[in-house]
């Protein structure tokens, strides 16, 4: 294994060595470093290309100019790296380390938001194959994935962000629309839960009738100029939740774990209000502190209420733990909504249709969490479409072939319920083939993504990257480059070895 | 009594038959390729073609009577003409008019512009499709039937290739070699595309060369070429097939994603990517002219997607389509 991984390892360093001599000198190639230069008005023109080129280096031919920056990087081994400067001189280990925080802030919600989502829309179209649902999702989801993402951009900057905030002007949900998710909800729920027409009309009765009342409800009490869950619905959120995942997980059956997770419901609830009282004065590091906390009690919970089955019991109350968390921290951000929607910096029209953050705008966490929720919420948006395309046709595809095995129908032969079947049986075989795209998703998370930045004028790593090359910048190309190349290196290596671990058929050696 | 695709394959038919019948079977594919074959035929056919160099261009007319680089006086405010909506739900009629897609505000018709930016997508997408292909099948077969040090090689070559950014291809070809034209670029994104193709052709040669026909026809004293190409290759035609599709629509995308950001098709050759760079922030006044050209790359991403889908459930065995308990009541 070890061996494996030296080797391994060896190999992708020399291949990274030969990329970065490859990439240097095609983006050498690719242009004039001095472009703005040449055409500028300045009156010491000369003076500033000839600094330029002293400071860059670019009298060396890039053959032998890519020694110098990698004399950079290998000093990196002993702890003096030097990435270099980008045209006007900043440091480009700085432009990265901002660059990547924006760029992980995008990225990685839309990134995980997808994976859950198409997980689960996948798993349930190869549970309902060849049902209208089925034909539904697949046709949606070969739709997003053949969307340009800068097509798609542009019309959710128009649509949502321009027309949500038209919306926000006089907050009230038309009876049209109510109509039509009343009539969405009911499709897609009793398309998820199958079985006879008599249980689907009952599903979608509920379902239907569900959301139309919300959506009445939202109408009837100006939801959307002060919006909250509150204790009440809150309570109803939280017990639904405890059911569901302990049906999931463990099943109804399980008296511990369903007693535990409703116990984490009713803790959560007890601890609501004191949490709001005290929130104003939490920073980012509290907040976060108190939700793993939190957590942390839900597993404890289920763990000592557990039994002989504990680590399921647990599970499912720690996941519990996290909905919960979750369902109070909304509620918490939704109580910031009215004083950010106020404030002059944003007055009256929160959903930017560019940059990261609103510039100026001061405040308490939540209210910046607001802003960013704002702000990342097109960019986020645009890139889970494309990606939740990939993981549903991924996941069901992997599901159906599952579901096809002997060892599936053993299960079934030995009676075990269905819920056994699916989620211990098939589920995590199902989710397998999955860790490699997942590894690559996550190696490519960090590179950003460069249109979809563009579009959204989102200074992240993709835009750093674009900038960069149509300046002919190289120092700053290199740096994204190595940051890339590496991480996709390591992910690589770290699939292949957990898919080792995972499936014990495929040995590395 | 209809039979079965299952029933049917007992029947002693050939591999081409079976997946011939499947494909045919496949009705979102076969939608697919009429349509796809329509969008085809209306790119080439309408705008005409305009090859050879820039100093002595022979064009080949078409049946549109505006060409794409044409300036022409604005109509209506360059609103499109066309209406599908017959006389009964908006009281004027089905209609095509004089510029069925508008015109932007110099006066370019839109019907035009759009017909050539498909031509020009769809070229590349084949292009790319083309030499990614020969490529990675050439390279993949290698790789996979010699193993040893010639796979490793090659392999770590493809890590090497994986690793560089399309987007730097497209500056480089872009900017420093100067405006080849969209053949050109589309040649290098091809040279830089074949990778995940070549994975999986080594993959699949690497199970095949183990199996008892490779073994038969070595002993019969084939030589390595005849095995790779007459009894290896068609048995991972599949494979090649499927994968092929799916690296034609990510081609479009990729090509479409370039010229949006200024590193593909350039003036005065227009692609649909191109168009909706030019006309994003025009969406308010002018939506028409950021519509016609998305929803053409939709169409075509979409129909080649589900030609891909047909064609994998086709050369798959194991998808079998199970038949609804209505129709085994029969």
């Amino acid at each position: 294994m070890l061996s494996f991984i030296g080797r391994r390892l060896i190999a992708s360093l020399v291949v990274l060595l030969a990329a970065t001599y490859v990439m240097y000198v095609l983006t050498a190639y690719s242009g004039d470093p001095l472009e703005d230069l040449r055409t500028s008005t300045a009156r010491n023109k000369e003076q500033l290309i000839e600094h330029r080129i002293q400071v860059l280096n670019l009298n060396i031919p890039p053959y032998f100019r890519y020694f110098i920056w990698l004399k950079g990087i290998l000093a990196g081994l002993i702890g003096q790296l030097d990435l270099g400067k980008n045209l006007i001189g900043q440091p480009v280990d700085a432009l990265l380390a901002s660059a990547v925080g924006h760029t992980l802030q995008l990225v990685t919600s839309a990134t995980l938001i997808a994976i859950l989502l198409g997980v689960i829309v996948g798993v349930a179209t190869a549970l309902r194959q060849y049902s209208g649902f089925d034909y539904t999702v697949t046709f949606i989801s070969f739709l997003f994935y053949s969307l340009p993402v800068f097509w798609v951009a542009v019309l959710l900057k128009q649509y949502l962000a321009i027309g949500f905030n038209d919306f926000l002007v006089s907050p009230q949900v038309s009876p049209l629309a109510i109509i039509v998710c009343t009539l969405l909800a009911a499709f897609i729920w009793s398309g998820i839960l199958g079985g006879t027409w008599r249980r689907r009309g009952i599903v979608a009765a509920i379902s239907g009738g569900a959301t139309a009342l919300v959506l009445l409800l939202i109408n009837l009490t100006h939801w959307f100029e002060n919006p909250s869950i509150g204790l009440i619905f809150g309570a109803i959120l939280g017990v639904g939740t405890a059911l569901i995942v302990t049906s999931l997980s463990t099943g109804l059956d399980n008296k511990r774990a369903r007693n535990s997770s409703l116990a984490v419901v009713l803790l959560g609830l007890i601890l609501w209000l004191p949490f709001d009282a005290i929130s104003k004065f939490l920073l980012a590091p509290a907040v976060f502190g108190i939700a793993a906390g939190f957590v942390a009690i839900g597993v404890a919970i289920g763990w000592f209420n557990g039994g002989v089955d504990r680590g399921p019991v647990a599970r499912t109350s720690g996941i519990t733990a996290l909905i919960m968390a979750g369902i109070i921290g909304v509620d918490r951000f939704m109580q910031a909504w009215q004083p950010y929607f106020n404030s002059s910096y944003v007055s009256g029209r929160p959903f930017a249709t560019v940059g990261s953050s609103t510039p100026n705008l001061q405040g308490s966490f939540w209210v910046m969490g607001v802003d960013t929720f704002t702000h990342l919420l097109l960019p986020t948006l645009a890139l889970l479409l494309i990606g939740f395309a990939g993981y549903t046709r991924y996941s069901r595809a992997s599901m159906l072939e599952i579901m096809d095995q002997d060892f599936i129908r053993t299960a079934r032969a030995k009676g075990l319920s269905e819920r056994t079947v699916v989620m211990r049986h098939a589920f995590r075989n199902a989710m397998i083939p999955l860790t490699t795209l997942v590894a690559f998703d996550f190696a490519g998370v960090i590179g950003g993504a460069v249109i979809t930045e563009r579009v959204f004028a989102f200074s992240g790593m993709g835009k750093l990257f674009l900038d960069s090359l149509l300046h002919v910048d190289l120092n700053p190309v290199m740096g994204f480059f190595l940051i890339t190349g590496t991480v996709a290196i390591l992910f690589n290596l770290i699939a292949d070895i957990v898919y080792g671990l995972l499936d014990p058929r495929i040995r590395v050696e | 009594m209809t039979q079965t695709i299952e029933q049917n394959a007992v029947a002693g038919l050939s591999q081409a038959t079976l997946v011939r019948r499947r494909f045919l079977r496949h009705k979102a594919a076969m939608v697919s390729v009429f349509v796809l074959g329509g969008i085809i035929l209306l790119a080439f056919t309408s705008v005409g073609l305009e090859l050879g160099t820039e100093a002595t261009p022979i064009r080949v007319p078409g049946w549109y009577g505006y060409g794409y680089a044409q300036i022409n006086p604005v109509e209506n405010a360059g609103a499109p003409t066309l209406d599908i909506l017959p006389e009964f739900i908006d009281g004027t009629g089905l209609a095509v008019g004089n510029h069925p897609f508008g015109q932007d505000e110099v006066g370019h018709d839109g019907f035009a512009r759009v017909m050539r930016g498909a031509q020009q997508s769809l070229m590349v997408m084949f292009v790319i499709g083309l030499v990614a292909t020969i490529i990675g099948v050439v390279i993949g077969s290698v790789a996979g039937f010699y193993r040893g040090r010639t796979d490793s090689l090659l392999m770590r070559f493809t890590d090497l290739i994986i690793t560089i950014p399309v987007v730097v291809v497209g500056a480089v070809i872009g900017r420093s070699i100067g405006n080849l034209g969209s053949f050109i670029l589309a040649i290098f994104l091809g040279l830089f595309t074949w990778t995940g193709l070549a994975r999986l052709v080594r993959g699949e040669f690497l199970s095949l060369r183990e199996r008892e026909f490779v073994d038969a026809a070595r002993v019969a004293g084939a030589s390595d070429r005849r095995i790779i190409f007459r009894h290896i290759l068609p048995n991972a035609i599949g494979v090649v097939v499927v994968s092929t599709t799916l690296l034609m629509s990510a081609a479009i995308l990729l090509e479409t994603g370039l010229s949006f950001i200024g590193f593909g098709v350039r003036l005065p050759d227009v692609s649909l990517g191109y168009l909706i760079n030019e006309n994003q922030t025009a969406f308010a006044t002018r939506p028409w002219l950021f519509w016609y050209p998305g929803l053409f790359i939709v169409a075509i991403a979409l129909c080649v997607n589900f030609i891909g889908d047909g064609l994998r459930d086709a050369f798959d065995p194991r998808t079998k389509r199970v038949p609804k308990a209505k129709e085994l009541a029969k």
